[in-house]
């Protein structure tokens, strides 16, 4: 078996600040890779430069595709680079209307992902996108609105569904369940969840929440100033953290 | 007979970094090993490491040096130092973990939550539920609860949860915190005989009991857990 997804030495600069600094690692298929660390600490930049979204100064990332072999993701042309973006990956973002049509209907937005990948049959496309509404927890009636009448826990979950219809191999998640309250993230984990397991993604997750990266990932990167501080099973680095830096941040949490 | 799981040299210290460095040794030079049909009881007084060895049994704490060895689908695996998804194999098909207290998933029944690790070995989702049903009703739990996230459970009914939730997947080597901590004696004695029957038909068993009676009940030998700097 070979990992789905290679980063070797990534390093990206803005001007004289370094954002991410020599990150290197193996993503397996099946797992869920947690990136946690404060803000700032250069996460998001690592998952921009992990999905072709932005070239990194140093390093490279190989991605092993379903059919054409391994390929460099920041050497392929830019529209290789879309079809592999619409086709085998997902990328979720924290504010769902970066990730949305907002002007067109909820329908729509999840048959707009089918139809770039070749679907031609309305019907079809309809009865997938009502399938995926459901399995996303939002009520059929709504089909044809468009996400602006929607909230912001409808919102993100419609980006998911938009993500996953097309059954991507691969799915970047920037703080997926930031910035909604609390009764609405719980479903939201425990949907993803649901659908990791199901559906036996891959996935790299940003974020600032220990309790997310517990309940959702495999495998955790913690990084502070952008380095990789510490990595390792989840459990283990949230239960037994070695760093200085891992163990403040565990003790931070606020029990409840 | 090959042992299943087999320790040495283990050494594991904790280092607090915000109290200055300042190291705690916890296990030093242990080495042990387990038989199928086999229950080790770990004793010892409270802080001298059961739950520190048990945890790094499991993958969970990472010991600085020494072996833990699993034997895992007719193969040994070292576990000290091991890749992130070989140790999830192990828990996967091999070894089973009780805590004393249940992590919660919001949103999930407690059915769910103890059909979880057979479902992820691949069975069918009807026959796990059908399993971890069967598990709930020896185990005392009412009928009622079944479909109900376990976060609102008393703390005897969570554990009962647990139990059910490590016994479903029939994992020939099972790490016990405690199982019985926080049950009445009815439901102790329930759990007492599941674990009995599981060890006699051959489950390689290390556990803390901190109740002597539920100690002499279940474990077949006992191994001494000793203060740092020996002062037991």
């Amino acid at each position: 078996m070979k990992p789905l997804l290679s980063a070797r030495n990534l390093t990206k600069r803005f001007g004289n600040r370094i954002a991410c600094h020599g990150v290197s690692f193996d993503l397996w298929p099946g797992e869920v890779l947690g990136v946690v660390g404060e803000s700032g600490s250069g996460k998001t930049t690592l998952l921009n430069c992990l999905a072709g979204r932005m070239t990194p100064d140093e390093g490279n990332v190989a991605y092993e595709t379903a059919s054409a072999g391994t390929v460099d993701v920041h050497r392929l042309s830019e529209a290789r680079r879309r079809l592999l973006a619409r086709t085998e990956w997902g990328f979720v973002h924290q504010d769902a209307r970066e990730g949305l049509r907002m002007g067109v209907s909820a329908g729509a937005n999840i048959g707009e992902r089918l139809m770039a990948i070749g679907a031609r049959h309305y019907g079809n496309i309809r009865q997938s996108a009502s399938d995926w509404l459901e399995r996303v927890e939002i009520d059929l009636d709504r089909l044809d609105d468009r996400p602006t009448t929607y909230s912001g826990g409808m919102r993100q979950r419609l980006q998911i569904a938009r993500n996953l219809v097309s059954e991507p191999r691969l799915v970047f998640m920037d703080e997926p369940t930031g910035g909604l309250d609390v009764s609405v993230q719980a479903r939201l984990l425990d949907l993803l969840r649901g659908l990791v397991d199901r559906f036996h993604l891959s996935a790299v997750l940003v974020t600032h929440d220990l309790g997310v990266a517990r309940l959702l990932t495999h495998r955790l990167m913690v990084m502070q100033g952008g380095e990789v501080v510490e990595e390792g099973l989840t459990d283990q680095v949230l239960d037994d953290p070695q760093h200085a830096y891992t163990q403040m941040l565990v003790a931070s949490i606020l029990p409840v | 007979m090959l042992p299943m799981l087999r320790v040495s040299g283990l050494h594991k210290s904790f280092v607090m970094h915000a109290q200055g460095d300042l190291a705690l040794p916890v296990l030093t030079n242990v080495a042990l090993s387990v038989h199928p049909g086999e229950c080790l009881a770990l004793v010892g007084p409270s802080g001298a490491g059961k739950s520190t060895l048990l945890r790094s049994l499991y993958g969970n704490y990472r010991p600085q040096s020494g072996s833990i060895q699993v034997r895992h689908r007719d193969d040994w695996v070292e576990l000290v130092a091991a890749e992130p998804r070989a140790i999830l194999d192990v828990r996967r098909h091999t070894m089973g973990f009780v805590s004393q207290f249940l992590r919660v998933i919001p949103r999930v029944g407690a059915v769910d939550v103890v059909a979880e690790p057979m479902v992820r070995l691949g069975a069918p989702i009807k026959e796990a539920r059908r399993k971890a049903e069967f598990l709930l009703g020896l185990l005392g739990i009412p009928e009622r609860l079944w479909a109900l996230p376990p976060a609102t459970f008393s703390g005897g009914e969570q554990q009962r949860v647990n139990i059910a939730r490590s016994l479903i997947a029939d994992y020939p080597i099972l790490l016990l915190d405690e199982p019985t901590a926080s049950l009445d004696q009815a439901n102790r004695d329930g759990v007492i005989d599941l674990i009995r029957q599981r060890r006699d038909q051959g489950t390689a068993i290390v556990g803390i009991f901190h109740d002597v009676a539920v100690r002499d009940a279940i474990a077949t030998r006992t191994h001494n857990v000793a203060l740092p700097g020996g002062s037991t």
